[in-house]
């Protein structure tokens, strides 16, 4: 079993590397291929003449050919080396660090959030299907799931900081503080909003999983003959409801960060959140080539380890799922 | 057997059918009105108006003015025209990039099959809107980037569904002895696996169309699609977020609703059409 797993282990990370390399293609070619001017973007208002400026594009490779210059960018980043951020003059690397902590904080808070709440929901609509609670639950999972998160972000905003003033409008720390000043309850202050948006959005999908898949466990015939012998709704839901689906509601959650990455770039927009997302809409918006590729790069590993978990979560847990296993000879 | 053997019970005129095709149709008039409406209103509907600026939804302006005293109930109009207009394009491309790729690789298999769903792993392992903001700025922004950007983020689920569908009918029984019996691909395919597939597709499509506009709003709203002075949700929205902080909730909740009232009219299409063509799907 220990062999099987390592096998697959590394059939996922031959399989990550060359998506890596691909999505990495593919960001160099999409980002070259833009009329946006990089040095411009860098100059700023400066006015250089044309002789300055054919040194600052020999300096940056930009004289040689695309092809050229991906490799020579593969070479450094194979390094852990992704160059500098135009707009931001740090290290893609650093910002990319700082940001992603702000990020993983709201990203992890509404993951978490959606996935107890609407798994809860999911269980209340299935255990009671069909009556008042079910309906209320699904067409309001059924709207939620096509509801773009960032106008749900701009009703909290409305009802929550400008209506009830509790929140306040947006930003991770207050205005005129120093990041090493703020206080953890003023960080989650700020938190609370965002993480509200991106949970709320999250929910629609395991709710709807979780009772679909709570239907089918309740049934089934074993759970027919459990009513059969005398237990309890609450009984089949521990003994056998809660064992069933609980499995496929983590592994969902876990193969969902692709949108929680995507709709966190859209609440960190509407909160002004200073965050992955926020920084990957103001990289693009600036021209800065560098901090796009390092972004781009960085969400794909992100997606593919969200996935990867989904799939060792299944294979650990459900000896049936396991890949590779002996379940087929 | 004799009329009366089998006794129904009264049934009214509206039973399920009727009931599922007057709603498909509803929501269909709903739609192509608001299009219409969209693409025939003159631009002087929602030109700014200095002396009506900020006001408060009322009849006079259902959905209240914005700070340049344009009338957001003829503009949300005209965006939701736009996005009607851009997710009809988008989603038909990226369906018919799915219908390719799904019956290619079904058909070849191999090779073609391993290429097809390393694309799709591929397109699915980068948040959709990172790759939509790259394609946006490779395309130099605009409606062309939108366009592009969503048909290319949007088909591999489909292609998935269509693989999976003409795999399953290539390999089935009566399409086996049809091949025994000598017919050739082209009278298999056109016989069995059209038949099959295209209302397949079609639900496929429409369900398509809400996700192609609402990432069409998301990405106008990030500030890579359309251009500012079009009459675009994701502009609409956007704008508001400057006039939230004053208390100008209805330029926000108005467009809002509208919005997610499309997009719900055009999953109920799709959904039902879904019943209709494949009454096994409807057991909820």
């Amino acid at each position: 079993m220990n062999k099987s797993l390592l096998k697959y282990l590394s059939g996922s990370l031959t399989r990550m590397l060359l998506l890596l390399a691909s999505a990495s293609t593919l960001s160099f070619f999409l980002v070259t291929a833009s009329p946006m001017d990089t040095v411009d973007a860098f100059l700023d208002e400066v006015n250089v003449s044309d002789e300055q400026r054919a040194h600052i594009e020999e300096q940056w490779d930009l004289d040689k050919p695309p092809l050229q210059r991906y490799l020579i960018w593969a070479k450094h980043a194979l390094h852990g080396d992704l160059g500098r951020s135009v707009s931001l003059h740090q290290p893609v690397a650093s910002v990319l660090r700082e940001r992603f902590k702000a990020s993983l904080l709201l990203m992890g808070t509404a993951w978490t959030l959606s996935g107890a709440l609407g798994f809860l929901l999911g269980v209340a609509a299935g255990m009671y299907r069909g009556s008042w609670i079910d309906k209320v639950i699904k067409t309001f999972s059924l709207v939620l799931a096509s509801t773009p998160t960032f106008w749900i972000g701009l009703l909290v905003l409305v009802v929550f900081a400008v209506e009830l003033r509790w929140f306040p409008l947006g930003l991770s720390i207050p205005i005129g503080h120093l990041a090493s000043e703020v206080t953890w309850g003023e960080r989650l202050h700020h938190l609370v909003l965002p993480a509200l948006t991106l949970s709320i959005t999250g929910v629609a999908n395991i709710a709807l999983h979780t009772r679909q898949k709570l239907i089918d466990v309740l049934e089934s015939e074993y759970v027919i003959f459990a009513r059969a012998r005398g237990e309890t709704l609450g009984q089949i839901l521990r003994r056998h409801g809660l064992r069933n689906i609980a499995l496929p509601a983590v592994t969902l959650q876990c193969a969902s960060v692709s949108e929680l990455f995507g709709g966190s770039v859209l609440a960190e927009k509407v909160f002004s959140y200073p965050g992955l997302g926020a920084t990957a809409v103001e990289a693009g918006l600036h021209a800065d080539a560098p901090l796009l590729m390092g972004i781009a790069l960085f969400s794909v590993l992100f997606v593919f380890a969200g996935n990867l978990s989904a799939n060792l979560i299944y294979g650990f847990v459900d000896p049936q799922i396991r890949e590779g296993g002996r379940s087929n000879v | 057997m004799s009329e009366s053997a089998c006794v129904k019970p009264a049934e009214s005129w509206l039973n399920r059918r009727r009931k599922t095709l007057l709603i498909i149709g509803i929501g269909t008039l709903i739609l192509s009105g608001v299009f219409i409406w969209g693409l025939l209103l003159p631009a002087e509907s929602f030109e700014a108006d200095y002396s009506a600026r900020r006001l408060a939804p009322s009849l006079a302006h259902l959905f209240g003015t914005d700070n340049l005293g344009r009338d957001m109930f003829y503009r949300t109009v005209a965006g939701l025209s736009l996005s009607i207009r851009i997710g009809l394009l988008s989603a038909a491309i990226s369906s018919v990039i799915a219908l390719i790729l799904g019956s290619l690789s079904a058909i070849f298999g191999g090779t073609v099959d391993a290429v097809v769903n390393y694309l799709v792993d591929l397109c699915m392992g980068v948040p959709h809107l990172i790759l939509l903001i790259l394609i946006s700025i490779a395309m130099g922004g605009g409606a062309a980037g939108v366009v592009t950007g969503v048909a290319v983020t949007h088909w591999p689920n489909l292609t998935r569904l269509i693989r999976a569908e003409v795999m399953q009918i290539r390999s089935a029984q009566y399409v086996q002895v049809a091949r025994r019996l000598g017919r050739g691909p082209l009278h298999i395919a056109v016989q069995h696996i059209i038949p099959h597939v295209f209302p397949q597709y079609v639900v496929g499509l429409i369900l398509l169309f809400p996700h192609a506009i609402l990432h069409e709003a998301g990405i106008t709203f990030l500030g890579y699609g359309l251009p500012l002075d079009t009459p675009a949700m994701g502009v609409i929205l956007s704008e508001s977020m400057k006039y939230l902080a004053a208390g100008m909730w209805w330029l926000a909740f108005f467009p809002g609703v509208a919005l997610l009232l499309v997009t719900q009219l055009f999953d109920g299409v799709g959904e039902y059409l879904r019943v209709l063509i494949d009454p096994h799907s409807s057991r909820e």
